[in-house]
């Protein structure tokens, strides 16, 4: 089986966030990871090639800085990556990464493309199901159980307040949600074994695509911070009182029960 | 003739889910603003008399997809079917709420129309400028972005509970208009086998007014009683922390917070939480906080509105009582 | 000169990091409470391989160099130096020795199991009247025939109990003094290899510490470890690599409560705003920040010279041993102080890191000796 992984470097959720006097998000100092989604859809694919054989490939869009979280995902267990590097995805937004990484999964074999549902830093979600789109094939959101037989997944999927039962033909872009599985660390040895790991690096001349086909479709954002919130009372006295209190509170003054 | 603003009303058997009665209710505000008229579109099976109920809350018209293949929600048939539509009517805008559906129904919209979205909104704007332009949180609310579209239509999911739903007007009219459901087989890929909606009778995280949650200090799974006793005396849903969520207290779809669900509730009320940065990033927005912890250094009481320092163990129980007093 | 870390040790620092916050943590003061040891945490440890990181890959090991294994004893013990000294007196005190003096057969036979951590290791050097000076050593060795019969016992083995291999050493000639020492390789179930009294301790409580007691215990003759008259020099060569994993593992225990200290003073208020804020506060977190960077550029430097192999680590692992040691008490005892009242409480972990730092002083040679071995490497010739 054929599996791609598509992932994202993303800060570290610890991470406190900063504008850079430029407008832009500062990134100094700030811890980058592999998003967390991402990482229950590495999970995945390696529990799919212990059953079932095969290749992982990991699929990646950035600079050379998200090297790191690529040697990461074959420091896990992945087999070979992909880097898409190119000036022109600089300003890139979803339309763009979703060009670009369905470009270079149609490049590879694949029976099945795993991804996070979401990434904790812009937290759009997009990409993965636009990727699908892109591929021209079919995508279900934010599994929480997978199982494959032949050509058909059967998937359970969350949905509010529920969950589905999804069977779909593959190949298919499946989206992982928390609850999937347990992602693994990688060992000592998948550390030492990956940089001997292929990561081939392409242009977006490389997958056939020219620098206006990754034109954003979007404006370059604005950004801000939230304003800081400020603690209010803390309700004094005996737990019966402060409750009492509370409740009156919350019903006078905030007006909200 | 402008092409309007478009809501992609979700709708569950014969009822009309709120969070497209808040788009209705805020995008009517804009669209007299931008000068387009305001479009419901309801996709599914069965749902003539549906028109009817999201006329008040300010659609100028209404399409009506009525076709067995959208019974139940489906990526494939519903982008087919609204794919066609978009392109044939031109709107300038879509907007969805960022449910389920709209999660995975926009973004692949989007890319087949080739065009951009904006995901997860928590405001939403008409200027002369950008035409719409939409405020996001980011980094799970830790910073905004404010973005805008350079291609028509331009599609967004807004997030729940952000805005208020109107005062309906019944003596509103609407031209209704019935569509055809075009879709492409190629689209139907997947099948719903089966779908297992919780038995709850407490709202929905994402859209409940009121939410109390418990973290590491609940100490084990048993306690959280305490809160549902509570939630269910003012109509609240029941939430976690990930710390409760990784002891396996609580399934994993209860987690509010970076890595969970993101909520802006209009009382939120933390029991046991120290308030890790990845949690407060969940339910910064929420209107007034409330924070019951027994350690007065932790970190929740630094954004809480109200704060109780004590043993939750006895605090909470008590204030369940008194709201149940208030109550009758 | 470089001082950046590679990819790989930038990468393993987070996976071992990633694993001790999210599997150790959780349990640390309770294992330190109730004085249990982490068997569960040696298996996921096992696993991720951080039983084996220095030994070669045709002993199954990671054949990582020394600076991955001092980061993986720093991370494990910055959040519980119980774990950090398991993984430590395992790798460096059995299963190095073995390495360094075994015969092929040994190695063999010995070091895929314990660089796997299909097997634990411990290492009995110390008796109740050989401390630092080993010529006190009493157990006995006697050759009969194709066996070894070893009488005797030891003190303060870490990992006793628990570990299937020893690596012990006991006096076959008492005239030559430490020259009549030999070491020899001892499993866990041989007849007579029994053992005494666990200890109770001040700090790594959670760490096993247990005697060990030989009566009569008949081992083959191929279990002895290098020359009979050896056992000394394999003892010492193995503590000088032995330490860069005691330092390592102060060196953890400092940045675990100097973390703890820097998140306190910026969240506790007092006078209206958070101490960090007062100067008296800022100086503390200022000295063990330095004193902190200035033991890590001595334990990395120690841990590549024992890599390189090019010059003799003895020097370099005592003088990253007293410095560290040193280092993790005078922080971790700065920490309580920042944390006050709390500091001196079971509810934060800075008290426990206080006890369990003055160990790092004391085994695997005390200050004391660290400064006897250094001056001695300055002053020979």
């Amino acid at each position: 089986m054929n599996i791609v992984v598509t992932i994202k470097q993303t800060f570290d959720t610890e991470a406190k966030i900063a504008l850079d006097g430029k407008g832009g998000i500062d990134a100094s100092g700030v811890n980058l990871v592999i998003n967390p989604y991402d990482e229950f859809a590495i999970e995945e694919a390696l529990k799919l090639k212990e059953k079932f054989g095969g290749e992982v490939t990991v699929v990646s869009v950035g600079g050379d800085k998200i090297e790191t979280s690529v040697r990461t995902a074959l420091a896990m267990g992945c087999d070979k990556a992909v880097r898409v590097d190119d000036p022109a995805l600089a300003d890139a937004d979803e339309w763009a990464v979703a060009e670009a990484l369905a470009k270079a999964i149609a490049k590879l074999p694949y029976d099945i493309v795993l991804a996070g549902r979401i990434a904790v830093d812009d937290g759009s979600g997009q990409v993965a199901v636009r990727t699908a789109d892109a591929l021209g094939i079919p995508s279900v959101g934010s599994i929480l159980k997978l199982d494959v037989d032949g050509d058909t997944a059967t998937v359970t999927r969350e949905i509010d307040g529920g969950t589905e039962l999804i069977e779909v033909k593959l190949p298919a872009v499946l989206t992982a949600q928390k609850g999937l599985n347990e992602p693994r660390l990688p060992s000592m040895k998948g550390i030492m074994g990956a940089k001997k790991k292929e990561i081939s690096v392409q242009t977006l001349a490389d997958i056939g695509l020219s620098a206006a086909d990754a034109t954003p479709k979007m404006r370059a954002p604005k950004y801000s911070l939230p304003s800081p919130r400020k603690g209010g009372k803390v309700i004094p006295g005996e737990a019966a009182d402060a409750a009492r209190e509370l409740a009156r509170l919350l019903r006078e003054e905030a007006k909200v029960i | 003739m402008a092409k309007g603003i478009w809501i992609i009303v979700e709708q569950n058997k014969s009822e009309i889910r709120k969070v497209s009665l808040e788009l209705l209710s805020r995008a009517r505000e804009l669209a007299d603003k931008a000068g387009e008229p305001l479009v419901a579109v309801i996709a599914g099976s069965g749902i003539a008399d549906l028109a009817a109920k999201v006329t008040p809350y300010g659609a100028d018209k209404v399409i009506l997809i009525d076709d067995e293949k959208l019974a139940e929600y489906t990526t494939g048939a519903y982008t087919s079917a609204l794919n066609k539509l978009i392109r044939k009517e031109e709107p300038q805008a879509v907007l969805l709420g960022n449910t389920a559906v709209g999660k995975d129904l926009a973004p692949r919209l989007a890319q087949r129309l080739g065009v951009g979205m904006a995901s997860d909104c928590t405001g939403m704007e008409a200027d002369d400028e950008n035409f719409l332009s939409f405020k996001r949180p980011i980094y799970g609310g830790k910073a905004f972005a404010e973005v805008a579209a350079n291609a028509r239509p331009v599609l967004a999911t807004i997030r729940p509970n952000t805005f208020p739903v109107a005062e309906p007007d019944a003596s509103r009219k609407a031209e209704i208009v019935n569509e055809q459901a075009d879709i492409d087989a190629a689209d139907l890929r997947a099948i719903v086998k089966e779908v297992a909606i919780a038995v709850s009778a407490r709202p929905e995280l994402i859209e409940a007014d009121i939410i109390i949650s418990g973290g590491r200090g609940m100490k084990g799974p048993e306690n959280y009683k305490i809160l549902e006793d509570c939630a269910d005396v003012i109509g609240a849903a029941v939430g976690a922390s990930r710390a409760a969520v990784d002891a396996g207290w609580i399934d994993q779809k209860f987690q509010v917070g970076q890595t969970g669900k993101t909520v802006s509730p209009t009382l939120y009320i933390a029991c046991g939480i120290s308030g890790a940065i990845q949690h407060l990033a969940g339910m910064g927005s929420s209107k007034v906080i409330v924070a019951i912890n027994k350690d007065p250094e932790a970190n929740i009481f630094t954004l809480a509105d109200y704060g109780i320092v004590g043993d939750l163990f006895e605090v909470v129980p008590l204030l369940t009582e008194e709201f149940k007093k208030l109550a009758s | 000169m470089n001082f950046e870390l590679t990819e790989d040790h930038v990468m393993m620092r987070k996976m071992v990091r990633d694993f001790a916050e999210a599997e150790a943590a959780p349990g640390t003061e309770e294992r330190d409470e109730k004085e249990e040891f982490p068997l569960e945490l040696w298996k996921k440890c096992a696993e991720l391989g951080l039983a084996g990181v220095t030994f070669p890959e045709e002993y199954e090991g990671v054949g990582a160099d020394y600076i991955s294994y001092a980061i993986t004893v720093e991370e494990l013990s910055r959040v519980d130096a119980s774990l950090g000294v398991t993984i430590s007196a395992h790798s460096s005190l059995c299963a190095n020795p073995i390495y360094l003096f075994g015969n092929d057969e040994q190695k063999k036979k010995y070091l895929p199991d314990l660089a796997t951590g299909r097997k634990m290791g411990a290492f009995g050097l110390t008796e109740s009247m050989a401390g630092s000076d080993a010529s006190g050593t009493r157990t006995t060795a006697v050759r009969e025939g194709d066996e070894y019969v070893i009488n005797g016992s030891k003190v303060f083995i870490t990992n006793g109990y628990y570990a299937d291999t020893y690596v012990i050493t006991a006096q076959m000639d008492k005239s030559k003094g430490n020259k009549g020492i030999a070491a020899f390789i001892l499993e866990k179930g041989t007849p007579g290899f029994g053992f005494g009294k666990k200890e109770k301790k001040m700090g790594i409580r959670a760490s096993a510490t247990y005697e060990l007691v030989f009566e009569n215990v008949r081992i083959p003759a191929a279990n002895l470890l290098g020359q009979e008259g050896q056992g000394f020099k394999i003892a010492m060569t193995t503590l000088d690599y032995g330490r860069i994993g005691i330092a390592s593992q102060a060196l953890g225990i400092a940045q675990g409560a100097y973390e703890q200290a820097l998140k306190y003073a910026q969240e506790r208020e007092q006078f209206g705003k958070p101490i960090s804020t007062l100067q008296a506060i800022q100086f503390k977190l200022a000295d063990m920040a330095t004193s902190i960077e200035a033991a890590r550029l001595l334990v990395y430097q120690a841990a590549f010279i024992a890599s390189e192999h090019k010059i003799p680590v003895s020097k370099y692992a005592a003088m990253a041993k007293v410095f560290a040691a040193e280092t993790a008490n005078r922080v971790a005892t700065q920490a309580v102080q920042i944390l006050g009242g709390y500091g001196y409480t079971r509810d934060y972990p800075v008290e426990r890191m206080m006890r369990d730092a003055k160990i790092t002083e004391i085994y695997e040679g005390t200050s004391e000796i660290q400064r006897v071995v250094i001056a001695a490497n300055i002053l020979k010739g």
